[in-house]
């Protein structure tokens, strides 16, 4: 049954066989894409024609790699500028958020923090239709009422950011507040006896103690944002993201650059993952 | 209204506050109330704006629509429910079962796929299973298959790409949850004869409660809301709410009739998150931590 308990062969042998079936099912897909990646053929899929990195570096008319895709790069450019902004505006945001949920009392408090959970359980086109009307409609107020044109109220690249910190903020509050939590506050106390307002407390002393947690907080809100698809495809214009753009074209038939791309967000999440995980098992 | 004894309008609770009431009412609240106004905006009989729920009346007259909305649910609990049969023998595989110095591993292993985009995966998916895929390929190569067939396109995948998609949901809080589990409780019971269902039924399935309900929640709001795996797996036949709201939205441009079909979506998916809830006696803000 468990480990400290008598168990027989067949329930262990069993056992790796389901964990085995299930990791294959896990990485099969990722795998199969990479590989093909490399394959020197006009379609990804089989046979294996030989190896090739022209998926990458090629500029040839009928093969233009990752490294020479203009539209493919520039998607990739703007789903980082997105992803930035939502980092840092849910990253300042959720932490207020935290201090407000842990440390202040008000009236109504319960209510608050349960709005702010709330996006957690709203799905994401929702979000995205909700944010898209309501922004349609300041815009209509403000063109008839004042006769100004916000381009804010259009969808775009700042409603896109909007958007994705709408839920993302709260991911980041969650993080933030957990390890608030543990925060002993007696330090605080200390400090405000010696003198120090309560800013000057939260900034030398608290701040510090929620560091990794902001960390990686913001790790998450950008990984994140960097790859939503739901709440991004109402509110995208002519600048697409890279899921919307990567969307588009596995939709409308798919070419190995594709696999290129996949290839490195592979590669590049795993390796964020490894060092998210290296630093997270070293604060404990 | 009598207010808290401790509650002082002071500055740090302005700074704190202001930029969070921002944040939920301009961008949860006002958003949310403006898409129940605009599905209840309509059109009277000379073609003049007006209050009604003909959008809503036009969700039950055509069976396509509501058709649609029932078949996105009940395929929604399906995958939540296959799933969590799916995941609950990993986590307790990786909490129980393992040695101890493998658990970080298969813990790694298990989260790795899924800081992946969703995209890629389901992109991997279509690689493998459609007719010039790479599971054709082989099979046809064993001459197991005369010629390829088409896998991709119909609800079998569709349900595995959704089950592939959330699986993570499930297995985190299952994990985390199992964790906690004391393993002399299991030992006690093994020692006073009862057996493995007993063990199952009576002293894991109960602890793990609240790990179920946070994992079924959250996998049955993304399954709901999921737009890309049902678009890009399922047939032609297989269409998913979320598709009709993008269709009312993007292609037809009735943002009124898209309105009310968002607004369904979300009234059942509360629902059925608030169901779960009260059945299981769990309280949201316990079950997100």
């Amino acid at each position: 049954m468990i480990r400290s308990l008598p168990n027989s062969h067949r329930y262990l042998y069993g056992y790796k066989l389901y964990m085995g079936v299930y990791f294959a099912f896990l990485f099969a897909p990722l795998v199969v894409t990479c590989v093909l990646a490399f394959n020197d053929s006009q379609f990804p899929a089989l046979p294996w024609k030989g190896f090739t990195l022209e998926w990458f570096t090629g500029d040839l008319p009928q093969r233009v790699g990752i490294f020479h895709d203009r539209m493919n790069l520039e998607s990739i450019w703007v789903s980082a500028q997105v992803a930035f902004f939502v980092t840092i505006l849910s990253v300042t945001v959720g932490t207020c958020a935290a201090f407000l949920f842990e440390q202040e009392e008000f009236p109504f408090k319960s209510a608050l923090y349960f709005l702010m959970l709330s996006p957690l359980v709203i799905p994401g086109v929702i979000l995205g239709i909700s944010i898209l009307l309501f922004s349609n409609t300041l815009g209509m107020f403000f063109e008839t009422r004042w006769g100004i044109d916000v381009p804010l109220f259009r969808p775009g690249f700042w409603l896109v950011v909007l958007g994705q910190f709408s839920f993302i903020a709260t991911l980041v509050t969650l993080v933030v507040s957990a390890r608030l939590r543990k925060f002993d506050r007696t330090l605080e106390e200390a400090a405000l006896n010696l003198g120090a307002n309560r800013f000057e407390v939260i900034w030398h002393i608290t701040l510090k103690f929620l560091r990794p947690a902001i960390f990686g907080a913001a790790a998450v809100a950008f990984l994140m944002s960097f790859e939503n698809f739901n709440t991004t495809l109402f509110l995208v214009s002519s600048d697409t993201t890279l899921p919307i753009n990567l969307y588009l074209q596995v939709r409308d038939g798919s070419t190995p650059v594709i696999n290129a791309i996949s290839f490195l967000l592979i590669v590049g999440t795993s390796l964020a993952a490894i060092v998210n995980l290296y630093f997270s098992r070293k604060q404990e | 209204m009598r207010m808290k004894n401790r509650f002082h309008i002071t500055l740090p609770l302005i700074c704190f506050l202001t930029p969070v009431l921002l944040w939920l009412v301009l961008l949860i609240v006002m958003p949310h109330v403006e898409l129940l106004r605009m599905s209840l905006r309509t059109e009277d009989i000379s073609g003049n704006p007006a209050w009604g729920v003909a959008n809503f009346m036009n969700f039950f007259k055509e069976p396509i629509y509501w058709l649609t909305f029932v078949r996105t649910a009940v395929y929604s609990i399906l995958v939540t429910l296959m799933t969590f049969i799916v995941a609950m023998p990993v986590a307790f595989y990786i909490t129980k079962v393992v040695a101890p110095r493998f658990q970080g591993f298969l813990m790694m292993l298990l989260l790795m796929p899924f800081w992946v985009s969703e995209l890629v995966r389901v992109y991997g998916w279509m690689i493998l299973l459609r007719e010039s895929g790479v599971i054709n390929h082989f099979l046809t190569r064993l001459g197991i298959l005369n010629q390829p067939v088409e896998m991709l396109y119909n609800d079998v995948s569709m349900v595995m790409g959704l089950v592939y998609t959330s699986m993570l949901f499930m297995a985190v809080p299952l994990v985390s949850v199992l964790e906690s589990l004391d393993d002399s409780l299991i030992e006690a019971a093994y020692d006073l004869g009862a057996n493995m269902f007993t063990i199952f039924f009576r002293i894991v399935i109960p602890h793990a409660m609240p790990g179920i309900v946070s994992g079924s929640i959250v996998v049955f709001m993304l399954t709901l809301g999921n737009y890309l795996t049902p678009n890009l797996m399922g047939g032609k036949n297989s269409l998913w709410f979320t598709e009709q709201i993008y269709n009312q939205f993007i292609a037809s441009f009735n943002w009124n009739q898209g309105s009310a079909f968002g607004f369904l979506l979300l009234a059942l998916s509360s629902l059925v998150i608030w169901a779960g809830l009260k059945l299981t006696r769990q309280k949201l803000s316990r079950v997100v931590q």
